[in-house]
């Protein structure tokens, strides 16, 4: 293999470019990013950046002394893939041939079902340039609404709170996070809100936004108006693939890949949060979104691409996520289903310092913490050493 | 030099958190018996590493897994950038204490910013 392009220049393009020098790709590398910026780190765009706590330069991923030796194509989108040829199509007419290819596309913020795009002051959050769009709107007295509970409009009602808005978050779903940590614990991070003075409304969907050029309310299905100066979108992200549509890579909820990340197209690899891994231990296709997913898998990748898909795959460490709210720290990891026994094992959820473990049959498949770092590192260990299926 | 905690409250595999001083110090007995100090705080985000995974001389950042070389405070690799800052440890009559470094911490971003 002579040569490789990495398509995504965010943080699975950067570590699988650093995984394949590492393991003795010494060939041309082509990084393609849609984004102007060098690689940076999303996390903090929700927290430390949003809050106006750290800078730009603090969110580079890159050292000042690393040399990838790569070319780096950054501010043009990929539009397409030709196989045969084995090419990346670029949207500025140009193209790369590449003997294997990285899809590291990462996904896109959904927005509203039939939203009106053009009024002001209606955001998503995704992106730099979106965290600096948000951040010049998030200004102290307005009122703030937050569409979805997940983590990204969890962390931005807490930042938003601090910066002394108003805030209140609607959520479609009985509970916040509900889907990923279940009825009970998602009530109990819920609380977490509402102890700052955030407002909660569960289980009602949003029906229309209102406003002339900029955003005054939120119209929701039971007929309830919530003012608004601001509004976040934040319902998730969907795979950033379209432009692989009719290049013979097989697509499902993100790229189909083996659980080596391989694709069905040989020389051509997915990591990141455009790819769905097939997960032995769950026996099904499954897209991890999470930041320690788009660096740990990028090292399988590579070893992937390099072996034309002959390395065997290592087992996958359970998934992991974190998220700062309110000064607290949200550590979960593991799979849970609807059905899986929660027992808090240490503090008190009352105390909002707790650590609680997911069961099936009495085995442990997930844990989560909320203040509890030391004793979750022991409990995700443990779960990296069990099948979490 | 600072008193951290009774040598007898520190188990091998165990990590103190000294955080009576600015920035706070992590003082770990590793299984084969040996002491060691570091600054507290990860240099990558804010995180404390003695809530983190100790592994012979090292220990895994619990945020993100960077790992520090407790010896010489250098971090295996990506996404800390910078090596955290080790201090000196003396046991006298049962108890641990921390000889401070003179040099400058590496504090991460957030961190950074709180202090000031």
């Amino acid at each position: 293999m002579r040569s490789v392009a990495i398509v995504g220049a965010s943080l699975a393009g950067l570590y699988t470019a650093r995984a394949l020098r590492d393991q003795g790709f010494d060939g041309t590398l082509t990084i393609i990013g849609s984004e102007r910026h060098r690689p940076y780190d999303r996390p903090p765009l929700s927290k430390e950046f949003l809050a106006g706590r750290i800078t730009e330069a603090d969110l580079a991923l890159e050292t000042e002394d690393e040399d990838l030796g790569a070319e780096w194509r950054l501010g043009v989108r990929a539009s397409g893939l030709d196989r045969h040829d084995r090419r990346v199509l670029l949207a500025d007419g140009t193209s790369i041939a590449a003997d294997g290819v990285v899809v590291a596309t990462g996904a896109t913020a959904r927005s509203l079902p039939g939203d009106s795009p053009s009024l002001r002051g209606v955001h998503t959050l995704r992106s730099l340039d979106d965290a600096l769009a948000l951040r010049a709107d998030l200004v102290t007295g307005r009122r703030l609404v937050v569409i979805g509970a997940g983590f990204i409009g969890a962390e931005v009602a807490s930042t938003a709170r601090d910066l002394g808005l108003g805030v209140t978050i609607v959520e479609t779903a009985p509970a916040p996070l509900a889907r990923a940590l279940g009825g009970e614990m998602g009530t109990a991070l819920g609380a977490l809100h509402e102890d700052r003075g955030v407002r909660l409304i569960c289980g009602v969907a949003v029906q229309a936004l209102t406003g002339d050029d900029r955003v005054d309310g939120v119209l929701l299905a039971d007929g309830r108006r919530l003012d608004a100066d601001v509004v976040l979108v934040g319902i998730g992200a969907r795979p950033e693939t379209g432009w692989l549509e009719g290049s013979g890579v097989d697509l499902g909820d993100g790229v189909l890949c083996d659980s080596g990340g391989g694709t069905s197209v040989p020389g051509v690899v997915a990591v990141g949060d455009c790819a769905s891994w097939f997960d032995p231990g769950l026996g099904h296709h499954h897209r991890v979104e999470h930041w320690t997913g788009a660096v740990q898998r990028p090292t399988v990748a590579a070893a992937t691409l390099l072996s034309g898909g002959t390395a065997p795959a290592p087992p996958q460490a359970p998934p992991y996520l974190w998220s700062d709210q309110y000064g607290m720290r949200i550590q979960f990891a593991g799979h849970t289903r609807p059905g899986d026994s929660v027992t808090v094992e240490e503090g008190d959820v009352a105390a909002r310092s707790f650590l609680a473990v997911y069961r099936r049959e009495d085995r442990p498949v997930a844990v989560l913490g909320v203040d509890q770092v030391r004793q979750f590192t022991r409990w995700r260990r443990r779960l990296g050493t069990v099948s979490t299926g | 030099m600072i008193p951290a905690c009774a040598l007898a409250a520190l188990p091998r595999g165990e990590a103190f958190r000294l955080d009576t001083v600015e920035p706070p110090i992590a003082v770990f007995h590793t299984d084969d018996g040996e002491l060691y100090a570091v600054d507290d705080t990860c240099t990558h985000q804010d995180a404390s590493l003695a809530d983190g995974w100790l592994e012979g001389c090292e220990v895994e950042c619990p945020l993100h897994a960077s790992r520090f070389d407790l010896r010489t405070g250098h971090a295996d690799g990506p996404p800390a950038k910078l090596p955290v800052r080790t201090h000196g440890v003396v046991v006298e009559d049962g108890t641990v204490y921390v000889v401070p470094s003179d040099l400058p911490p590496n504090l991460p971003p957030g961190a950074r910013a709180r202090t000031v």
